[in-house]
Order: C-alpha cells, then sequence, then structure tokens
C-alpha cells in the first residue's frame, strides 16, 4: 500500500469515531488529537479500528509515535515490514 | 392499579413530550422493558417501566408534551391480576383469568386558559395541554400561545418527528436534540444550582506518576479493546471516597438526605457542544474492569444521544472529567439536588516538592464543589483527600 | 381667531364658570337655579361673579328644598326655558328623587312623545374633600339606572369646559356630576376649547397592554397610573367613559378587544356600580377577546369617612391601579 492510498482509509476511520470532523484537512504535521478535538476515548476506539484494518496490534507505549499523520503513516509502514 | 409517570430525566428537565408508545393496551410488560421514546431537550430518550403488570391505558397521546410527573399510562400489576384471578376464581364466577380488569376512569385534567387564548389556539390549531400558563393561577394567555406558535414554527422538524411518530416502524431519529437545547436545559439547571446552592471549593493537587505507571503496566497485559483509561481509575477512586464520606454522597431536598447506593454521573461532553451526565449505578461494587466496560458502552450511546432514562436518573454525585491536554483545574457547578461535584483537570508535568527534592511529576488537580447546606469544609476535605489516597495508592483500587 | 393648538391653563371650577358664563351668553333661555348660586356665589364658588354679569333672574337663588326648585327647573324647561338647575352636593338630590325619576324622566315617555324636558341638573358630587357620608358621595350608579336620563361624569377639564353647553342642546333631562375634588386641579384645554359631544366615552390615554376603564375624579387618577405604569414598560391605555348612560359600550368594547385585559375604576361603591355594568357588558360582548378576568377597583362599602387618611383609603389610589395592573399582568 502506497501512502496515498493509506491516507483515505485512515481518513474513514478518524470519520469513523468522530463523524463531525474533517480528516481530509489535517496537515502532515498537525496533532491528529488536538487539531480534530478527539479526546482519549474517542482516540482509543480509532486505535481499536486502526489496529482491526490493519491486523495489528499498537502496544499503549506507542501511542506518542502516532501523534501526527506524517509519524502515523511511518508508524504503519514501519509496522508492515516487520509482519512482512 | 400502578400510574405510569413522566420520569425526571435530571434536574434540568420540567417537561418531555411522548413521541412514541412502544406498548399498546393489553401488553405484558416486565421490568426494565422500554415502553414509550420522550423527547427532551437532552433529546430522545427510551423509556423504562419500573414493575411488571399489563398496560392498561395508555392516557397520554403521542405528540403531547407534559411535565414531569404526569401520569402517561395505568398499568396492572403482575399481583394485582393474580388477586384479583385468584378472587374471582374462588367465587366461582369464572374460570378465565379476566382480560381486562375495571378501567380507571380518566378525569381530563382541567386547562385553565383564557378566551383569547383558547380561539387563537383553536385557530394556529395548537394543543393547550402543552402549553405551560404564565397568566393568573397558571392560565394559559394570549402569549403563552403565541410563544408555542412561534416555536412550533421555529421547529419544524419537531412537528416532522410528532409526525413520524405516528408511524411506529418509523426509524428512531437520533438528533432531535440540538446542541443548543441541550445546552439551554444544561444552563436552566446550572443557573438553578447557582442560585440556591451554597458552593464551596476545596482543590488539592495529585501526583498521579504511581497511577499512571500502574495503568501502563495493566494495559500492557490487555488488548486494544479492553485498555483502560484513567477515567476509569477516577470513577473508581470516587466511588471509595463516596463511600468513605457519605455526606457528600446525597440529595438536598427538604434537608440532608444521605443516598445508600452511589450513582456516579459522568460529564460526557458532546462534540457539537452540550454535556450529558449517564450514571454509573452502584459503581462502588464495580470492578476497574466493570467500569471500563460500563464507559465503553455508554460514551457512544450518549454522543449519538441514544441514551435510556435509567440511565441518567438517580445520580448521587457527580464527575466531570476534562480531556488530555485541555486546562489543568475546573471548579464545576452542582448538579442539584446533589451535594458535591468532583472536578478533574487534565494531568501536567509539574515540579513537585517531596521529602526535600524537587522532581517533576504528571500532577492532577482535583477541586470538590460542595453544598455548604450538606457539608462544610473539614468533609470535604476529607473527601478529597481519600480520593488523592486512592489515585496515589491505585493497587488499593 | 385662537391660533390652532395654542392651550390655555385653568382650574377646574374655572372651566365649569367659562362653560356656564358662554351658556348663559349663547341662549337667554339658559338661566342657573340652586341654592346659594347667586349671592354666595355658589356652595363651591363655581358661580361667583356670576350674578353681578347676569342679573337675578339668570341666576337665581332658590329656598332650601330641592324638591321644589328641581321640580320648577322642570316646569320651566316643560314651558319652554333651558333651566340649568345645581344641587349642592349629590346627597341632596335624593330630596329631589321623586322630581328627577318620576318626572324628569318618564314625562317624555308618558305624553307619548308630546313632552320633552330639556332641564340640565349638575350636581357637586365624589369624594375627597372631607366632607364626611352625608356630602361625598360617588351616587353615579344610582342615576345610571333609570331610563329618561342622560348622566354625565365630568372627569377632565374638557368636559367642565363643554359638556354643559352640550347638554342645554339636548331635548331630554341631562344630569352632569361635577366633581369637588377636583375643583382646584389645574389643567390644560385649548384655547378655543368650547362644547363636547355627550354621547361617546374617549380615549385619553392610549396603550395595548391594558385597558383602564373609569370615570369622573378616577379619571385623572387612573392617568397619573398610566404614567407610572409607562416607567416599568407597561401601556395602559385609560377609557373615560364619561356618559354613564346611555354607555358607549363601542369604544371600551374597541378598547378591550384591543388589549384583552380589563380593569374597571370608580370611586362608587364596588357592588351594584357602573362597573358592574361594564364588566357584564364585556362579558356578553369581548368574551372571545379576554385574556384575562376583568378587575374592578371600586370604594369600599362603607359610608364615607370624615378624616383624611380614612377617606383617602376608601377609594382607589393612583397607586392602587399601578398594582392591580401588575398583578394582572403578573409584573410584580
Amino acid at each position: 500500500m502506497t501512502e496515498e492510498e493509506l491516507k483515505p482509509v485512515i481518513f474513514r476511520l478518524l470519520k469513523g469515531v468522530a463523524p463531525d470532523t474533517e480528516p481530509e484537512t489535517l496537515k502532515p504535521d498537525d496533532n491528529i488529537r488536538t487539531t480534530l478535538e478527539i479526546d482519549s476515548f474517542d482516540y482509543l476506539q480509532f486505535i481499536v479500528a486502526l489496529d482491526e484494518q490493519f491486523g495489528m496490534d499498537t502496544p499503549e507505549e506507542d501511542y506518542g509515535k502516532i501523534q501526527t499523520l506524517h509519524t502515523l503513516l511511518a508508524y504503519l509502514f514501519q509496522k508492515a515490514k516487520k509482519t512482512v | 392499579m400502578i400510574e405510569f409517570r413522566m420520569p425526571s430525566l435530571g434536574a434540568d428537565m420540567e417537561a418531555g413530550t411522548l413521541v412514541e408508545w412502544l406498548v399498546k393496551p393489553g401488553d405484558a410488560v416486565r421490568r426494565g422493558d422500554v415502553i414509550a421514546l420522550v423527547d427532551t431537550q437532552k433529546g430522545l430518550f427510551d423509556i423504562e417501566v419500573f414493575e411488571d403488570g399489563t398496560v392498561e391505558n395508555l392516557v397520554l397521546k403521542e405528540g403531547a408534551k407534559v411535565p414531569v410527573g404526569t401520569v402517561m399510562a395505568i398499568l396492572n400489576g403482575t399481583k394485582e391480576v393474580v388477586q384479583k384471578a385468584t378472587k374471582l376464581e374462588e367465587a366461582g364466577a369464572a374460570r378465565e383469568m379476566p382480560r381486562e380488569v375495571i378501567a380507571p376512569v380518566q378525569t381530563p385534567p382541567e386547562i385553565k386558559a383564557s378566551p383569547l387564548a383558547r380561539r387563537i389556539a383553536k385557530d394556529l390549531s395548537i394543543d393547550l395541554s402543552i402549553i405551560k400558563g404564565t397568566g393568573e393561577e397558571g392560565a394559559i394567555t394570549k402569549a403563552d400561545v403565541e410563544n408555542a406558535a412561534a416555536e412550533k414554527k421555529q421547529t419544524p422538524e419537531q412537528e416532522m418527528r410528532a409526525e413520524t411518530a405516528q408511524q411506529p416502524s418509523s426509524p428512531k431519529e437520533k438528533t432531535a436534540a440540538t446542541a443548543d437545547s441541550i445546552r439551554m436545559a444544561v444552563a436552566a439547571a446550572m443557573s438553578r444550582a447557582n442560585r440556591e446552592i451554597p458552593h464551596y471549593y476545596l482543590e488539592t493537587k495529585i501526583d498521579m506518576r504511581k497511577a499512571l505507571a500502574w495503568l501502563a503496566e495493566a494495559n500492557k497485559q490487555r488488548s486494544v479493546k479492553q485498555r483502560l483509561l484513567p477515567v476509569a481509575l477516577y470513577i473508581k477512586a470516587v466511588a471509595k471516597a463516596a463511600a468513605e464520606v457519605p455526606q457528600l454522597n446525597a440529595y438536598w431536598e427538604d434537608g440532608l438526605q444521605l443516598k445508600e447506593a452511589i450513582n456516579i454521573g459522568v460529564v460526557i461532553s458532546l462534540r457539537t457542544g452540550g454535556i450529558l451526565i449517564p450514571a454509573l449505578r452502584d459503581a462502588e461494587k464495580k470492578s476497574i474492569d466493570e467500569i471500563m466496560e460500563w464507559i465503553n458502552e455508554i460514551i457512544p450511546r450518549a454522543r449519538s444521544l441514544n441514551l435510556r432514562s435509567s440511565d441518567i436518573t438517580d445520580t448521587t454525585i457527580t464527575l466531570t472529567s476534562l480531556a488530555e491536554g485541555s486546562a489543568e483545574t475546573v471548579y464545576g457547578v452542582i448538579y442539584p439536588p446533589q451535594v458535591a461535584l468532583v472536578g478533574l483537570g487534565s494531568i501536567s508535568e509539574q515540579p513537585w516538592a517531596e521529602n526535600g527534592m524537587l522532581d517533576v511529576r504528571p500532577v492532577l488537580v482535583a477541586t470538590l464543589a460542595a453544598d455548604h447546606r450538606a457539608s462544610d469544609g473539614q468533609i470535604g476535605s476529607r473527601f478529597l483527600m481519600a480520593f488523592k489516597h486512592y489515585l496515589q495508592e491505585p493497587e488499593s483500587l | 381667531m385662537e391660533q390652532a393648538g395654542s392651550t390655555i391653563k385653568l382650574t377646574y371650577r374655572e372651566a365649569l364658570k367659562q362653560g356656564i358664563r358662554e351658556a348663559l351668553k349663547k341662549d337667554d333661555r339658559v338661566f342657573l337655579m340652586g341654592e346659594d348660586v347667586g349671592r354666595y356665589g355658589g356652595a363651591f364658588a363655581v358661580s361667583k361673579g356670576l350674578l353681578k354679569e347676569f342679573g337675578e333672574e339668570r341666576i337665581m337663588d332658590v329656598p332650601l328644598s330641592e324638591s321644589a326648585f328641581t321640580g320648577a327647573g322642570i316646569g320651566a324647561a316643560l314651558a319652554g326655558l333651558r333651566p340649568v338647575v345645581e344641587i349642592m352636593t349629590v346627597n341632596f338630590s335624593f330630596l329631589a328623587m321623586d322630581q328627577i325619576v318620576n318626572n324628569a324622566a318618564t314625562l317624555f315617555h308618558m305624553s307619548g312623545g308630546q313632552l320633552n324636558v330639556p332641564v340640565v341638573i349638575r350636581m357637586s358630587c365624589g369624594i375627597g374633600r372631607q366632607l364626611a357620608a352625608q356630602h361625598s358621595h360617588s351616587w353615579e350608579p344610582f342615576y345610571a339606572a333609570i331610563p329618561g336620563l342622560k348622566v354625565l361624569a365630568v372627569g377632565t377639564h374638557e368636559d367642565a369646559r363643554g359638556m354643559l353647553l352640550t347638554a342645554l342642546q339636548d331635548p331630554d333631562p341631562v344630569l352632569l356630576f361635577e366633581y369637588t375634588y377636583l375643583l382646584n386641579v389645574e389643567g390644560e384645554i385649548a384655547s378655543n376649547a368650547g362644547a363636547v359631544d355627550i354621547i361617546t366615552a374617549k380615549v385619553r390615554r392610549e396603550g395595548t397592554d391594558v385597558s383602564i376603564i373609569t370615570y369622573g375624579a378616577a379619571v385623572p387618577k387612573a392617568l397619573a397610573a398610566a404614567d407610572e405604569l409607562a416607567t416599568t414598560g407597561i401601556r395602559a391605555e385609560v377609557v373615560d367613559l364619561r356618559v354613564l348612560r346611555p354607555l358607549d359600550e363601542e369604544t371600551f368594547l374597541a378598547s378591550v378587544r384591543k388589549t384583552h385585559r380589563a380593569l374597571l375604576v370608580e370611586e362608587a361603591w364596588r357592588s351594584v356600580s357602573v362597573s358592574s355594568e361594564v364588566s357584564a357588558r364585556i362579558m356578553e360582548k369581548a368574551f372571545y377577546e379576554l385574556d384575562a378576568p376583568v378587575k374592578r377597583l371600586g370604594g369600599v362599602e362603607v359610608p364615607i369617612p370624615y378624616p383624611k387618611h380614612l377617606e383617602d383609603a376608601c377609594l382607589p389610589q393612583p397607586n392602587d391601579i399601578v398594582n392591580a395592573v401588575k398583578k394582572m399582568l403578573q409584573h410584580d
């Protein structure tokens, strides 16, 4: 999967937990949570959705690595490499 | 005979509109069954019945707006029916269960309205029974009818709802309440609180290092779906503190009324603005995992305005906890008739002096807003110190 | 010619006197008769100086017998004159009740329309001058009940100036109630003020929130109350009935149809009063316009006491009117 293919999936998942937001407007280095005003509960739901979508398990200590679109994509690519 | 009345879904509710009956006369109902949909300023609620029995008579018509406490339906309690049946059998009068017991005579409540108000209401097809009068002895005046007419005009979606309610199969509209109406309802209750309750505030700082470490450790062994959020610890700590200091788990209604059950209302902010406060019942008896399960279940329902009457009634103490990255301190307003509210800011790193040494710690600022009629600073402080103790010793939770 | 819009300031007493003087000047059939109206100048000095100006034939002192001189006045009217009979105090008019009720009011009817009685009877009346229980009552409702009479309540300077002139044009007996309480009160009227109609009630102040329907000495009190209510944002309409018989119901019904609330104020005893009749007509003809029950403020039902504070307490005062209106509008 390329970055361009991944982005819409991420946006869809974000939209799922926070229907009234516009994830498409996120810039690569925006903090996803603060920009979209997602609280800890909804962010946990997003991670649940992420894990289900990509069949992975994101440990709590990694939450800090997926704060922006940029770092999230990097994290996903890194995970993908490991599993491949 | 059981009178099923419009329930109060919190201090901010004065009246509710019956949107739809989900039962009909003759239906058997069990305690906990949802039998009606009621619209309030806070949105649409499933209304549950609290007794087993049979629906005798649906007194209230769909679409009618009535004050809290108004009889909506008459039920026959199971016991009653059985008793009557037994008696009849004893007398040899009938072998079968009587299908119907004597229908109670319903005198329609008298509506006091001025002749002019009646005339205008008739012209505008406005139901006087849904209007609260502001005239002499609560009589409905011209102005009241005109206000009702204006409201009706402003919210055509309400009419739509009333229409859809006519068709029992219609899907439930979930975003009935607007953020504004919820906020107005909350504001009304808060105005009352500020007017009537002599608030006092206490504040303490809590070192959350151990609690967060405990959570991180606990979450390592859990799947994402089972992971705990700090709020689960907060709720548990409030429950334990409330059990220790029962004066704050109470109502102020003609004096202090201590409550046995600890039902903790948790403030949930809606994305569109406004708040809802569902309560975790018997919180002191729940494990942290059970609390987290409740959170996982209740937040989506609250945010989709899909709460039931039992979710938001009988709250005995309220907890408001700001989201991460928010302000560090919150001073809450007590939700009447409760007598205390715990306010938690977001955790922030702060310099921390301990044993003559300076360190940086994750710090939670906890405040207590309490009703001075019900308690004083000493009692409030005992509560807050107990809460602090539990969070500093998370394993004790 | 007077400039349009210019006004003059004068007392109610002076306005009455100017009205009498103009009537006497205009029509030499007109003459004034009553106790002490000539040499003494009138018990309340209304006719002071007129004897000198018009002579004994036109300003006639009479013996202290209300029945006799009222009867004489009725006779003079039947004979073609235009007598103005002054009865010093309304309570004394009961001594002439037989003349007024059995003769003046009935002759047109009993003669099959052949005999008109164009007499005008002026009575000083009202409460508020510490004249005690035999000299200060509000007997308008009594006379307003009698068919065959026209009953006018002179509640403003304009009417004090102009009602008598029109009353003298009327072919039938007209009773004019003049209020001793207002005699010294100054007011402004058009400098060319003259005859006024004696058919209609008048809206003395326009408003939208409540109709204060009143007459006589209560008119200025209602206007004062309306002024005060205006400072709290309540716009009260003040309707001066003026003609108590026959009532001009169209005017007060129109006002009620506009404001949807009616407060009836009068100084007469509350029971079986003019307000009782007005209230009944509102019920009969504007019930579906009412947004609140009709309310009445009337005199306390006791013989009027002598002490000032008790006398005041017997009457609806501006403050009572303000409070009653606020209560009706739930603004208190």
